[in-house]
């Protein structure tokens, strides 16, 4: 059935910034030049959550953006995925001891895939994104029947403060 | 091209209609790639998209909004059958209009600025398109003496010849309604980061792929007004209608985007004066 492959074949990409150096972000919108071109794998970079299928999140969770970075990710509709980009992403990186960082994204939300590097290539990016296409593909969208009626500020629950050892 | 059956035309109209306008969008998209020196998605990539958006969770803001996208797909719809089967040209225009106008009450209705930015632009770029597009209805009337719009067809000199200057203002009109730089600003193929897609902000999953397939069928239907410009032979007027979209894709990557202010003092000016012209052309 062709309709069962068209997430794979049209990942839209929503991109946040947490707390990144902006090393990633500068590899990310590489991506999308000539070079690169994210397009021909039909992959679109899209800057509203409510389009996307994939979550592509650079950079370490703090205090302050943790409930950002839920909120973009709860306004995404199902089945949807999310790739961490970078180590600062994965664990926090080399800010990971810094007194307001939590760690890696997944302290916050669920990461399907982790792109490695600091910063990420371009070319690991494309692959991950298309990894995370594939696990799209296979999520499981039975379940979504019903329309949901979603208030646009989501309020997430809260992320524990764990105390670090200084 | 005349089929004795109506029905059989509207049922095969509705069917085949989106998936014209979804290759013709997709083609773009691939011209608009090699255009900028990107290989670009496959040309059944809008196919994809649309079949993806079915698939997604229905979020809604409230359900208003998803009356108004049903609305503009099925007033859309039924513009494109009214064009098509040669009816009424006013007719036409305004329900084509309302179609316009319950895409810009979908975006009011939610509470996101963007979305409402996004929609206080297409109101001013339906006030900068509409008057020319009357202006065409006029034209056509004194030229074939008729509102219908099958009279096109039945003329035996082309449209080109007697209504050259409203041809190039519909062809900014073109640009407007296909969403091309410089007049993507109420939302935009390309700058998805531009005030985040403007009118279709709030809309997610399913309900975009309904204004997706209503921008189809309006794809078809701008395809068509083109044709009718030659409408004595339907191969030069699809041709010419090619050669007209092909122009749009080269304004896109040329032109930088205008504001909405200047994008109406330059409908109501040049391309406004130059139809008008026509008219008095026309007369004399």
């Amino acid at each position: 059935m062709p309709a069962m492959s068209t997430f794979k074949k049209s990942p839209w990409v929503v991109h946040f910034n947490c707390n990144s150096c902006n090393g990633c972000d500068i590899e990310f919108l590489a991506c999308l030049t000539p070079v690169y071109d994210l397009e021909r794998f039909g992959i679109l970079h899209v800057g509203n959550p409510k389009h996307a299928d994939v979550l592509l999140v650079t950079g370490s969770v703090n205090h302050r953006n943790a409930r950002v970075l839920r909120n973009v990710y709860d306004q995404m509709p199902a089945p949807k995925v999310v790739v961490a980009c970078g180590v600062c992403a994965a664990t926090g990186g080399i800010f990971a001891d810094g007194y307001n960082v939590l760690g890696g994204i997944d302290k916050v939300v669920p990461v399907d895939v982790f792109v490695p590097g600091c910063p990420a290539r371009p070319e690991a990016m494309i692959d991950g994104i298309i990894r995370a296409a594939e696990i799209l593909e296979s999520r499981n969208t039975a379940a979504i029947t019903s329309v949901s009626c979603r208030k646009p500020l989501h309020r997430c629950t809260p992320v524990p403060d764990s105390p670090k050892p200084v | 091209m005349i089929t004795p059956n109506p029905t059989f035309q509207i049922a095969l109209l509705i069917l085949l209609a989106p998936f014209f306008g979804a290759l013709i969008a997709g083609l773009d998209r691939k011209i608009t790639a090699r255009m900028q020196g990107r290989i670009g998605p496959p040309v059944l990539q809008p196919f994809y998209d649309v079949m993806k958006l079915l698939r997604k969770e229905p979020i809604v803001v409230n359900r208003i909004q998803v009356v108004y996208a049903f609305l503009h797909l099925a007033f859309m719809a039924l513009s494109l059958i009214l064009l098509v089967l040669g009816q009424d040209s006013l007719m036409f225009l305004f329900v084509f209009a309302f179609s316009t106008l319950a895409l810009v009450l979908g975006g009011m209705c939610v509470r996101s600025p963007y979305s409402r930015i996004g929609s206080q632009r297409e109101i001013m770029l339906m006030v900068a398109y509409e008057p020319v597009l009357i202006v065409l209805m006029i034209g056509m009337y004194l030229v074939n003496g008729s509102f219908l719009l099958a009279s096109p067809i039945a003329a035996a000199r082309p449209m080109l010849f007697t209504l050259p200057l409203i041809f190039i203002a519909v062809l900014v009109v073109l640009a407007i309604k296909l969403q091309k730089s410089p007049f993507d600003l109420a939302t935009s193929h390309h700058a998805h980061q531009e005030i985040i897609k403007g009118l279709t902000i709030e809309y997610a999953g399913p309900y975009l792929a309904i204004l997706e397939i209503a921008h189809f069928y309006e794809i078809a239907l701008l395809f068509y007004l083109i044709m009718l410009f030659w409408a004595s032979s339907l191969l030069i007027g699809a041709l010419l209608a090619c050669a007209a979209f092909f122009l749009m894709i080269i304004a896109d990557n040329v032109f930088a985007r205008l504001t909405s202010i200047w994008t109406f003092r330059f409908m109501w000016t040049g391309a406004l004066i130059l139809s008008l012209t026509n008219i008095l052309w026309l007369y004399l």
